[in-house]
């Protein structure tokens, strides 16, 4: 397995708000995360990530065969972990540009590799705003394109989306999907695909364009249901996530 | 008659002197309180003129370097240095500008006088009595005169440093700035001390003066060593349709600097925009503030400054606004970082109405760094510690707005190199 979370409990401000979750996810996979509002499927993102106002109190978290449960959120980053936020901070003085170079692995005072430039050109992105400070006045559509462009610069081995299509205009909803399929290796056969995924996706939208493997909800802190993905959102669109999380045929 | 009289004759008319031997013991309201006498005169070498800034050791041309001063004066369009008391290169190199010592400029232009103690007052406080008793009783004018002749546009800086070599001296400069009709100047000005100097006092008095239709930039970078005191003491006079930019960055210790500039916009549609870059280390002690006098029709001012106070550094921001004619616009902003317990900022904005129908207003924002954004930045593979250095650099990194491209981009790798240096 890839990831391997095992009895998760999680307090975020003293506040318990996972109190047993059991995931797995294997090598080239794509699992979808649904859930009621606050059910904490962000808490579960920051969680994986090593972020330290969300304590871990009982579980565990394994990656790539490693214990990464206590490790800052630097070291799983350079295992091969990546996330798109939903809402990224805008933070003045560093351009889009600064974090590319950095998460491509290239010096501060090297011009930008040609590979992003030519990304950056597909996802609609110019020089002029690859040189502005990142999120700051970027739209609901410019947040998610700057978050997959920097994930495409860092080719994590297992992506976390938080909502990636929310905000976004069906026109820039495919572009992003396509990207997506790029970062998650759906272009592959399914025997040669290496990279996985998480997603949080409210409306499912997307899920017209990227294919998962798996579907979990979420409720009360715990994973409640698990399956495949189509039938479980069917149901959920029918039965609202208490009618799915009762049926049976949740496997 | 002013004019055939020589120039101490016209400063005693001006009572001057008078004013100054009476201050000489007014302690500025701002600042900590310096004893003068600690630093005597007897230290002071004359410091013979060199030929070339190459010919400054290794050393010291970094650190004018570090300051904005090329010893290379490639894109420059003057060159302008005060060791100590010894203006030991002065260097011409457009047909726009006239570059030379303050002392020069009075012997060549004798209505420079009218220039001296005009937008500065010598009984400001008793360092600038000093600096004007000292002049009267040694008949020497330190300091630099640059002016723009009339309708050129110069696009290339002149670069100007103070250097103090000797420690525990008092370093005086008195220096004047013409802008001439319809013309544009840049100036860099860099101060700094040597390797050696542990201690000293530096007192430059800066008079400004921008006629109508100028446009002046005015970019000061200070690299002084920890138990340096300094006292700035600049004024500025705008006329009709001037624009006037000045920019400071300090980001090294210091023991305390404390200054005021305050530009008077009393024509019409002048505009005024004050840029400062404040980051104190160690025990620095910080007073900066910018003040604007809108006395103008349509006269407008901002000021616009980023702290970060570390280790045990105390850093005051102000800011003053005057609007004396309807109309009159001004801005101030602060934004601060506190990035140790035993560091303090303290914003203080004021907003001086005098008159109706105009627009006077400011923000002011002082706290620590957003956590989110430093969890941003560890989510791309930074450390904590890359993460909030990145963030401090980001932050006080600002874009300096109204320089040529070449200036702007030149200032932008000026402030990232000393803000790394911290």
């Amino acid at each position: 397995m890839l990831l391997e979370i095992s009895n998760l409990a999680v307090e975020v401000e003293g506040k318990q708000v996972l109190k047993n979750v059991n995931l797995s996810i294997g090598e080239g996979e794509t699992h979808v995360l649904l859930g009621p509002n606050g059910a904490g499927k962000s808490t579960l993102f920051m969680t994986i990530l090593g972020f330290p106002k969300y304590k871990v109190t009982n579980g565990t978290i394994k990656f790539k065969g490693k214990d990464i449960t206590n490790m800052p959120t630097s070291e799983r980053v350079a295992l091969g972990m990546g996330v798109s936020f939903q809402n990224p901070p805008a933070i003045r003085g560093i351009t889009v540009k600064d974090l590319l170079k950095y998460e491509s692995g290239q010096e501060e005072d090297e011009e930008l590799n040609p590979r992003m430039k030519e990304l950056a050109d597909k996802l609609k992105f110019n020089e002029n705003f690859l040189n502005r400070d990142v999120n700051l006045g970027f739209s609901g559509g410019e947040v998610k394109r700057s978050e997959i462009l920097q994930l495409l610069a860092q080719q994590p081995d297992f992506t976390m989306f938080d909502e990636p299509d929310s905000g976004v205009d069906i026109e820039n909803v495919e572009l992003i999907a396509e990207e997506l399929n790029v970062i998650l290796d759906k272009q592959k056969k399914l025997s040669e695909r290496k990279r996985s995924g998480l997603l949080i996706t409210h409306l499912g939208y997307i899920l017209n364009f990227v294919k998962a493997d798996k579907a979990h909800i979420l409720m009360n802190g715990e994973i409640a249901c698990s399956g495949n993905p189509e039938e479980i959102l069917a149901d959920v669109r029918e039965n609202g996530f208490t009618g799915c999380v009762n049926c049976a045929q949740c496997l | 008659m002013l004019e055939k009289m020589d120039l101490q004759d016209v400063l005693i008319v001006r009572n001057v002197y008078e004013d100054a031997e009476r201050a000489k013991n007014k302690k500025a309201p701002l600042g900590t309180d310096i004893t003068i006498e600690n630093y005597t005169n007897d230290n002071i070498s004359a410091f013979d003129v060199i030929d070339d800034l190459d010919d400054l050791a290794k050393k010291d041309q970094d650190t004018l370097l570090s300051v904005g001063v090329d010893t290379s004066q490639e894109d420059r369009a003057g060159s302008f240095v005060q060791m100590d008391q010894s203006n030991i290169f002065t260097a011409q190199l457009s047909s726009d500008v006239e570059v030379m010592n303050t002392g020069v400029a009075l012997d060549k232009y004798p209505w420079v006088k009218d220039y001296l103690w005009n937008a500065v007052k010598s009984d400001q406080d008793k360092y600038t009595a000093e600096a004007a008793l000292r002049e009267k009783e040694e008949g020497e004018y330190n300091g630099y005169f640059v002016r723009s002749l009339p309708g050129t546009k110069e696009f290339f800086p002149v670069q100007a440093c103070m250097f103090i070599a000797d420690k525990d001296i008092m370093q005086t400069a008195h220096n004047v700035i013409i802008a001439e009709e319809n013309s544009e100047l840049h100036l860099i000005t860099g101060c700094a001390t040597g390797d050696d100097v542990s201690s000293a006092l530096h007192v430059g008095v800066s008079e400004i003066y921008l006629k109508p239709g100028a446009k002046l930039t005015f970019t000061m970078v200070h690299n002084w060593a920890e138990q340096v005191e300094v006292r700035p003491r600049t004024g500025i006079k705008q006329a009709d349709n001037t624009t006037f930019i000045n920019n400071y960055i300090l980001t090294s210790p210091v023991h305390s600097v404390q200054s005021y500039p305050t530009t008077y916009c009393e024509g019409n549609n002048s505009r005024a925009l004050f840029q400062s870059v404040l980051s104190g280390q160690k025990n620095s002690y910080i007073d900066v503030g910018s003040r604007a006098y809108l006395y103008g029709q349509n006269s407008s001012a901002e000021v616009i400054s980023r702290t970060v106070a570390n280790d045990q550094s105390k850093i005051y921001a102000r800011g003053h606004l005057i609007g004396e004619k309807p109309e009159v616009k001004g801005h101030l902003e602060c934004n601060g970082l506190v990035l140790s317990d035993d560091a303090s900022i303290y914003a203080v904005p004021i907003l001086e109405a005098n008159s109706s129908g105009l627009e006077l207003s400011h923000e002011a924002a002082v706290g620590k760094i957003d956590e989110d954004e430093i969890y941003y930045l560890t989510s791309r593979g930074f450390t904590e510690e890359e993460a909030a250095s990145m963030i401090v650099r980001g932050f006080l990194n600002m874009d300096i707005t109204g320089l040529p491209p070449a200036l702007a981009e030149y200032t932008k790798k000026m402030i990232d190199m000393s803000v790394k240096g911290m």
